[in-house]
């Protein structure tokens, strides 16, 4: 915006020296704090501050009515040597790894399903997109259902076809019931990971597949050298969101397992949540979510590259 | 920007008029079926749920388990006048609505001042907001939880109304900040140049045009207090104060039996309000979740 200061006034013309209060009124900067303020507000007190709360609980005694005192490393040593932790990260690294995996290769096999010439396709799309419109936790309820010990409908279906002749437990035990969560999860997160490829698929122009195929692209050429290097910046992004809400994830096994059988199902979340919350112990807890944190920088800054990346092949100056 | 692309692409068929409709039947219609399937699934089963008198849940072997005979009305009957849920789905509802409300106004002021007043730092604030998008509640729920209890708001819908914000502001903020940036700064200067304030510019050139991009941050934010489950869990612990999510997970259980059917129909009327939202505004609802990821 050009600056209307620069312009000469005429001669004679007279401007009143801004009072105070005009200047708090229309300076850019002062404006500006103004506009920010409520947000700032907000998130400084209700999301900053309890970053570094949680960080600083991690190092006391603090249980649900007391503030506690500074017992330094203590926390730490002790969730280190507790086996329920390690398994928990280790199957919150696992969980991660291969839910997103196929939420990606199943993602991006429905989105170039999707992208091809198909009757009713804004209707397949929108229908793509319930379970993740739906309530986390109840469509987890109806995971449950389906995976119920007694009345599953797949024992049910199985039985029937004659591949197994008694009720199967799957969440009751600790291998089906990991199976069984990671599948709900995928099941949830396929559509997020499927439209937003699919919005990206739809900026590839199609002239490009047809001079490829013009000079004798075969269809996985087409994917390897046009589709898949075009939509990398778009994929790095949606990867990012996908791994950080994985592996942050609760609802689906708090509903589904509360992190049981025998502890098998438990991710870093829910285990933080049972020992701060249900066991009272909130420096544990916090101990135990702030463990999160490495993991999670180490997923924004693949974001942070994926995005520069992008920047440059667009051709942005910023 | 999003929708338009979109739209386009729909009309644009390629190459594909090249496949034969027997190859396309294997190669296309048949996957998208077998997805369609397993992702429609769990709907068809909670539906059925729902509808499908006690007797046939629990005998499985007189009746096919995949069709209902004879459906009743009594699981929603007993979920909507003689359980707590009406409660539970008004408390969601009001929550979701305050939340929303009030992280909107924060978000439209931040979003352009960030954008339009291009004040000093204001592309470093931009990237803080971004950063705090991708802060989980997972990880704030315990520290948050001890300010509630000093606060004073443990077990007040109050306490949800002010969290919430903490993952919808960023979130709605980075989404208008992409749209602002749509709206030609022409426009501003020419308000600006007949002696329009900010606040006038703002209210009534802005705005205005901004609609679609108010509807999809306040549909997507609304959908996300609906969804929320940590934070309702940790902080309201009287049933008559819960939000639907959580009170469902532990209700309509007598001892080891589960009142599955109502169990369901639970499900499907926690579902229902935001499957309707999403059916009549699905078109800001993708651009609101592509364009965010692609800004």
């Amino acid at each position: 915006m050009t600056s209307l200061a620069d312009n000469k006034l005429p001669q004679g013309a007279r401007i009143a020296a801004p009072s105070a209060l005009s200047r708090l009124m229309v300076n850019r900067e002062w404006l500006g704090f103004w506009f920010m303020l409520p947000a700032a507000a907000i998130l400084t007190l209700l999301l900053v501050y309890p970053l570094g709360l949680g960080i600083w609980l991690s190092f006391t005694d603090a249980t649900i009515g007391s503030v506690g005192k500074f017992v330094g490393l203590d926390n730490y040593s002790w969730i280190l040597g507790d086996d329920s932790f390690i398994n928990a990260t280790v199957f919150t690294i696992m969980y991660t790894l291969v839910a997103s995996t196929i939420k990606f290769a199943v993602g991006l096999y429905l989105a170039l399903l999707l992208n091809k010439r198909l009757p009713l396709k804004a209707l397949l799309r929108s229908i793509v997109l319930i379970p993740f419109v739906v309530p986390t936790v109840l469509s987890a309820m109806a995971f449950w259902w389906i995976f119920d010990a007694q009345f599953s409908i797949i024992s049910w279906s199985l039985t029937k076809m004659g591949l197994i002749n008694h009720n199967i437990d799957f969440l009751g035990d600790p291998t089906l019931a990991r199976i069984c969560v990671i599948f709900a999860n995928i099941w949830r997160g396929v559509p997020f990971v499927a439209i937003t490829l699919l919005a990206g698929l739809q900026t590839v122009s199609p002239s490009l597949y047809e001079a490829a195929t013009i000079d004798g692209a075969t269809p996985w050429q087409n994917f390897r050298f046009i589709t898949y290097p075009l939509l990398t910046p778009i994929i790095a992004v949606v990867m990012t969101f996908s791994v950080l809400f994985t592996f942050t994830d609760f609802q689906l096994i708090w509903v589904m397992t509360r992190g049981g059988p025998i502890n098998s199902t438990h991710l870093m979340a829910t285990l933080s949540y049972q020992r701060a919350i249900i066991g009272g112990s909130l420096g544990e807890g916090a101990a135990i979510s702030t463990a999160m944190v490495p993991f999670l920088l180490a997923a924004i800054m693949f974001s942070w590259f994926g995005l520069q990346k992008r920047k440059w092949q667009q051709g942005s100056d910023a | 920007m999003t929708v338009d692309t979109a739209i386009k692409g729909d009309t644009n068929e390629g190459m594909s008029y090249l496949d034969t409709l027997p190859r396309r039947a294997v190669t296309v219609f048949l996957p998208l079926a077998i997805i369609m399937v397993v992702l429609l699934f769990p709907f068809y089963w909670m539906v059925l749920t729902a509808i499908k008198p006690d007797n046939q849940l629990l005998d499985m072997n007189t009746y096919n388990p995949f069709f209902v005979f004879g459906p009743t009305m009594a699981h929603i009957n007993q979920l909507l006048f003689h359980s707590m849920y009406p409660q539970w789905l008004w408390n969601t509802f009001y929550v979701a609505f305050a939340a929303t409300t009030l992280s909107m106004i924060a978000s439209i002021f931040a979003a352009y001042a960030i954008v339009r007043l291009r004040f000093r730092g204001a592309n470093w604030v931009g990237g803080a907001i971004f950063l705090a998008y991708l802060v989980p509640p997972s990880i704030l729920f315990i520290p948050l939880a001890s300010i509630v209890v000093r606060f004073g708001l443990f077990n007040s819908p109050l306490a949800l109304i002010l969290t919430y914000p903490t993952f919808l502001i960023p979130f709605s903020t980075w989404l208008l900040m992409g749209y602002f940036k749509t709206i030609p700064f022409e426009l501003e200067e020419c308000a600006l140049m007949d002696g329009a304030s900010r606040w006038q510019i703002l209210t009534r050139v802005i705005l205005p045009l901004a609609v679609p991009g108010l509807i999809s941050a306040g549909i997507f934010s609304f959908t996300l207090c609906w969804n929320e489950f940590i934070y309702a869990l940790t902080f309201i612990s009287s049933e008559s104060r819960k939000t639907a999510p959580v009170a469902l997970v532990n209700a309509f259980v007598d001892g080891d039996v589960y009142h599955w059917g109502t169990l369901m129909a639970g499900a499907l009327c926690g579902s229902l309000p935001l499957v309707v939202l999403y059916s009549f505004f699905v078109e800001y609802y993708v651009s609101a979740m592509t364009g965010a990821v692609k800004e």
